[in-house]
């Protein structure tokens, strides 16, 4: 994997020799992180533990594993909504999700070429614009653009949670590409420069092809945020058969409630899979790509 | 490509050089096709920034002074709404408070959280890898639906926190339900995600050069006066950082509450987090103008934070020389 390309500007990194402690100190630290690793993974592993145990082992057993193992709760769960399963939430949501890592992936990869690479009037004006959008909180925004995607017709549908992000609004992305691009040498920039390469050019046959790791973890970070993003999905989505999955999740624990705990938790889970799915294959990129740009997880 | 082709020569293109004239021209017009190649590539961009960001904004402010239904058309009222949410709506005034005590203590119960583990990880060590990124995974998690009725199920009667209160011969109670615990049991999972800036602590730490933990320990400074000597003044920047964003982050914060109050931001109002107030004066009481006026106090408040943020950040963040 490229992932050694992720941080080119970094330094090396210095080692701590001088730091003291003896084995036994070692041991204590060794404890420690051990200890609190288990206390922080707690809350996951007793909502696993807890969709496989039966409804009524649930209320009495408090503890992390079940005494009877049972898989029931995913059946009931998937299918326990009268009209659509499951499967309808994890469609849309991967509906929404992919959309809008093609249309982060695309628009910031453009915008930070422009900001990266070329010299153009206003540049250092529009920059800092583009940085200050990075702290602008989104509920300004989110009743204006409900007003309008709704005078589209577009309530019920993706494309108000997908359109949006054409237009390069996610300021996250933009920066992470263009200190990303900062990394790659300007030489070769130039080099295909006096081989006749327009702007265009150098975008395409250079830039592009080097760049690729940063839009790997725009790509997997945009998946992830969209797939675990709740406001807009929730404003937007309103007809059962169009939710997404962490709408729809809340719509099950509303109409179920506290009487089938079992197959809510055995839900939580499989809501979450695509997460650790990404965790596990990238969770290397994804902890660099945040080192690297400052970004907020 | 024709706009680049049509793109007019600069002066440039007229003064004579030294350099031979076919690569004179074409670094001229390289340097016009840049120009408009900066603007062509930078549109989508443009365009954003004026239909989903400047025009929303405005329109956002417009309806602050007006009465709207999302049904009929606004009607003006002045400075009625902002009069409203200053005199006449103690829910406003709750819900500020609520939010501002959320922020006070989730937000140092993280970073402290986050730099604690983050110097216990700082060295390299087989599997280091692994362990920093499963800190971490709560931060991928955290913020999801999933993990908020997972917290409200944890926090319940019958939850593994009282099951672990009992080992210890205590009995609980329903936490979420009761309205002095219900906000502390949020400040838990919003603490609990420390992963993300801890990742940034641990990148800020690695850049602190090894030397000067040896003059420390040569003067025969011990582990703690090194810490708040070196470790804290040089790691200030990044602390900084890390404080800017988890303070917008914390006010903004909506999912949470938004699931373990079911929707309502009780028991009593007590996780009444301003956005689910704004969330509820909108899209449940339509009043989209009170909502757009909230949205502006907010936008307000929250800038003039950062600005605060930024301007007291200058007496205590530490700059070493040679650093961008």
């Amino acid at each position: 994997m490229a992932t050694q390309l992720m941080t080119p500007p970094r330094p090396v990194a210095v080692r701590r020799t001088a730091r003291r402690g003896g084995p036994a100190g070692r041991v204590v630290r060794v404890l420690i992180v051990l200890v609190l690793l288990c206390l922080v993974l707690y809350p996951l592993a007793w909502m696993v533990g807890n969709s496989l145990k039966s409804p009524t082992e649930i209320a009495s057993n408090t503890g992390l594993l079940p005494k009877h193992w049972t898989w029931g709760n995913y059946h009931d769960g998937w299918f326990g909504l009268p009209t659509v399963t499951f499967g309808r939430f994890f469609l849309n949501s991967l509906i929404v999700s992919l959309g809008v890592v093609v249309a982060n992936v695309a628009s910031c990869l453009v915008t930070a070429y422009a900001f990266a690479r070329l010299r153009f009037p206003l540049r250092k004006l529009w920059f800092a614009v583009m940085i200050g959008t990075l702290l602008m909180p989104n509920h300004v925004l989110v009743i204006p653009q409900y007003i309008l995607f709704r005078h589209l017709n577009w309530i019920n549908t993706p494309l108000p949670l997908i359109v949006p992000k054409l237009l390069a609004t996610e300021a996250f992305f933009v920066f992470l590409i263009v200190q990303f691009m900062r990394g790659i040498p300007r030489d070769l920039d130039e080099a295909a420069r006096l081989d006749g390469c327009s702007p265009y050019g150098v975008f395409r046959h250079v830039m592009f092809p080097l760049v690729r790791p940063a839009l790997v973890t725009t790509a997997i970070f945009s998946f992830i945020w969209t797939w675990n993003d709740f406001f807009s999905q929730l404003i937007y989505l309103n007809d059962l058969p169009k939710k997404t999955v962490p709408v729809g999740l809340r719509m099950f624990m509303d109409a179920t409630g506290q009487v089938s705990l079992g197959p809510m938790f055995a839900m939580a889970v499989v809501s979450l899979l695509p997460v650790f799915f990404f965790f596990a294959a990238f969770q290397r990129m994804l902890v660099e790509g945040i080192n690297t740009s400052g970004l907020k997880g | 490509m024709a706009l680049t082709t049509a793109s007019p020569r600069t002066p440039g293109d007229q003064t004579p050089d030294r350099a031979p004239a076919a690569r004179r021209r074409g670094r001229a017009s390289w340097r016009t096709r840049e120009r408009s190649a900066g603007y062509v590539f930078l549109t989508p961009w443009l365009l954003g920034l004026l239909g989903v960001t400047a025009a929303p904004t405005l329109y956002s402010l417009y309806l602050s002074f007006t009465n709207y239904d999302l049904f009929t058309t606004p009607q003006w009222v002045g400075l009625h709404n902002y009069q409203r949410m200053f005199t006449n709506d103690p829910q406003f005034w709750h819900a500020v408070r609520v939010t501002v005590l959320y922020a006070v203590v989730a937000v140092p119960l993280k970073l402290a959280a986050a730099l604690g583990v983050a110097l216990l990880l700082v060295r390299e060590r087989r599997g280091i890898g692994w362990i920093r990124a499963l800190f971490y995974l709560p931060s991928l998690l955290g913020g999801s639906v999933a993990l908020a009725i997972v917290w409200q199920a944890m926090f319940g009667g019958t939850g593994a926190v009282n099951h672990a209160l009992s080992l210890f011969g205590i009995h609980g109670k329903a936490w979420v339900n009761d309205p002095d615990t219900a906000l502390g049991t949020l400040v838990l999972l919003g603490a609990w995600q420390f992963g993300a800036p801890m990742v940034i602590f641990l990148a800020g730490l690695k850049q602190i050069p090894n030397e000067l933990y040896e003059a420390a320990a040569v003067d025969g400074a011990g582990a703690w006066r090194s810490f708040w000597r070196i470790t804290l003044p040089m790691l200030s920047p990044v602390l900084f950082f890390n404080l800017v964003l988890e303070v917008i982050h914390a006010f903004q914060t909506f999912t949470p509450a938004y699931v373990i109050s079911n929707g309502l931001g009780g028991p009593v109002d007590s996780t009444m987090v301003y956005t689910l107030y704004l969330y509820l004066r909108g899209w449940s009481d339509f009043e989209m103008g009170y909502a757009s006026a909230l949205a502006w106090v907010f936008l307000a408040v929250v800038g003039l934070l950062t600005a605060v943020l930024f301007s007291t950040g200058r007496l205590w963040v530490h700059y070493s020389d040679g650093e961008d």
